[in-house]
């Protein structure tokens, strides 16, 4: 079980991380996501890094992961609260976050998530009809 | 240019990474540099932490704080007795896209930096050292 | 030798060159309150020690020898602290000029006998303080110069105000020459705004910029990217034809959204935000 809470809002998981992760804690907080993600029936998934001062590679490839299993499990991945010190170093670091959304709060990702979804079972309406 | 101050940390575990991490911010700010400028050495800092202690078999920080005149700059040196390097130019020219891989984190570390050597060969270890100035 | 006898009769005789030396320097005008000749007071004792410090390593023609660094730092804090007060270059340098006359009288006692030594002694000690003297000016033009430089910052980050056009959409008015340092402080003070805001769009606007370089392109291509990342996004507006030619011509990807003018900028940001603007008079037709 990793230290870092995951809430649930409606149907979708929120991560907080708070603290400086070394690496045992990222990659128990991917598992542990992953899981609830299934447990939960999941839609949207929400990580907050408001309180990151840093993102390296390292944690870059935890985004890009954890999005691409929300994917794969049908839920939306976006990353809110990004520092604008962290976004101008991961441009220069050439970090690329594929299949990562973002968003600039928590409640505009929510917004997000929710236009997304709705939007995602407008278009599987229309072809079932 | 002279040496105003230095200290050296162990890097066997990833929470020396943090600890590194940590302490490499301090003198970051310790020498006045702007956060965006913190945030660059710190995230270099750790790239090149993590290779070490992930690749290199642990290894050893030896952090500086340097002055040139009026410039206050930070020197991180990474040593390690792993494996080494085979091919340093391919290693510095990985992208992050490509996925895992060995050093993954000297190119982006090196786009970091205003000064950035590496010295590596297969049996031998390897030695990073990157600076900023302020 | 007989260079170290100059660094001796300095010793000797300190306690009349400082007298001598501050009465010199009320005469010339350059003592003040009673707060600054205390100050003067003191920092005069500092030179007179340094003087026979660097004296004493017999060394009087090279100012620049490690010998008279610490009369260097003495000067150099001296004059910083003289030209940010708005004291004159002269004044600054006159402190260390007045000492000649008190050194003079000094030598021509001790040494009036032997005619030889008097002249050498004089010829290097005048050497000496010009060569200081020209290092206060020195030090004072580089302080200046930072001050000026600071000033231009402040200035700058004064003149290019981040401004909230609307609910969520802010603007940049870029106006003047860029140089890459205050392109970079202008750019992350944007971001900041951004955050602080929630702002999902910057409109960007370079009219006033007449020319733009690689490199403040590319703080501006960073900026847009960093601010995707963000989860924000930036128009670009107000491209003139040559600059349009420049980043052509140097081959840049300007990966953004660009717009003729601000107002189109702003429309399109408007719409992107489902905003709306009604023209009243048409919506409720004339008589309402």
């Amino acid at each position: 079980m990793s230290e870092i809470p995951i809430l649930k809002i409606g149907d979708c998981l929120l991560v907080s991380i708070q603290v400086d992760m070394h690496d045992r804690l990222a990659m128990a907080l991917q598992d542990d996501l992953t899981q609830r993600i299934v447990a939960d029936r999941a839609r949207g998934v929400m990580i907050d890094i408001s309180a990151l001062e840093i993102v390296d590679s390292f944690i870059g490839r935890m985004l890009n992961n954890i999005a691409a299993m929300s994917r794969v499990l049908d839920a939306v991945t976006v990353v809110v609260g990004m520092r604008p010190a962290v976004a101008i170093t991961l441009v220069e670091l050439g970090l690329a976050l594929t299949g990562v959304r973002t968003a600039l709060n928590v409640d505009k990702g929510l917004a997000m998530i929710r236009s997304i979804i709705d939007n995602a079972e407008r278009a599987d309406a229309h072809r079932d009809r | 240019m002279l040496i105003e101050t230095g200290e050296t940390m162990p890097l066997r575990t990833s929470d020396d990474v943090v600890r590194v991490r940590q302490a490499v911010r301090l003198r970051a700010v310790g020498a006045g540099f702007s956060l965006v400028d913190q945030t660059k050495i710190v995230t270099a800092a750790s790239e090149i932490a993590r290779n070490t202690v992930d690749y290199g078999g642990g290894g050893v920080l030896r952090i500086e704080v340097l002055r040139d005149g009026r410039r206050q700059g930070v020197r991180l040196t990474f040593t390690d007795q792993g494996p080494g390097i085979p091919d340093i130019a391919l290693a510095l020219k990985d992208g992050y896209t490509s996925g895992g891989g060995l050093g993954l984190g000297l190119s982006g570390a090196k786009r970091l930096s205003n000064e950035f050597a590496i010295t590596s060969a297969p049996g031998h270890g390897t030695t990073v050292t990157l600076a900023r100035w302020k | 030798m007989a260079d170290t006898a100059f660094a001796t009769l300095v010793e000797k005789h300190q306690k009349t060159l400082l007298k001598d030396w501050l009465a010199a320097q009320k005469r010339d005008g350059t003592a003040r309150d009673p707060i600054a000749d205390a100050a003067s007071a003191d920092l005069a004792r500092q030179f007179l020690d340094q003087l026979r410090n660097g004296a004493a390593g017999g060394r009087f023609d090279d100012i620049t020898a490690p010998d008279w660094a610490p009369m260097r730092e003495v000067l150099e804090d001296f004059s910083r602290a003289r030209a940010t007060q708005g004291f004159s270059p002269t004044e600054t340098a006159i402190f260390v000029f007045s000492l000649k006359e008190p050194l003079f009288d000094m030598l021509r006692r001790e040494l009036g006998a032997d005619a030889e030594q008097l002249a050498r002694h004089t010829w290097a000690v005048m050497r000496l303080l010009d060569g200081l003297g020209l290092y206060t000016i020195e030090c004072y033009a580089r302080t200046r110069e930072d001050v000026i430089g600071r000033q231009q910052q402040e200035l700058l980050e004064l003149s290019t105000p981040v401004v909230q056009l609307w609910d969520g959409i802010l603007a940049l008015p870029l106006i003047g020459t860029l140089d890459s340092a205050r392109t970079q402080i202008v750019m992350e003070n944007l971001l900041e705004r951004i955050v602080e805001s929630g702002a999902e769009i910057a409109i960007i606007d370079i009219t006033g910029v007449p020319t733009v370089d690689t490199l403040v392109a590319q703080h501006l291509i960073k900026t847009i990217s960093a601010a995707r990342l963000m989860g924000a996004d930036c128009i670009l507006s107000g491209i003139r034809p040559q600059i349009a030619q420049t980043i052509v011509h140097l081959g840049l990807e300007l990966n953004v959204i660009s717009k003729a003018t601000m107002a189109d900028a702003l429309g399109l940001a408007l719409r992107r935000t489902e905003k709306v603007i009604v023209d009243r008079a048409k919506v409720h037709g004339a008589g309402d």
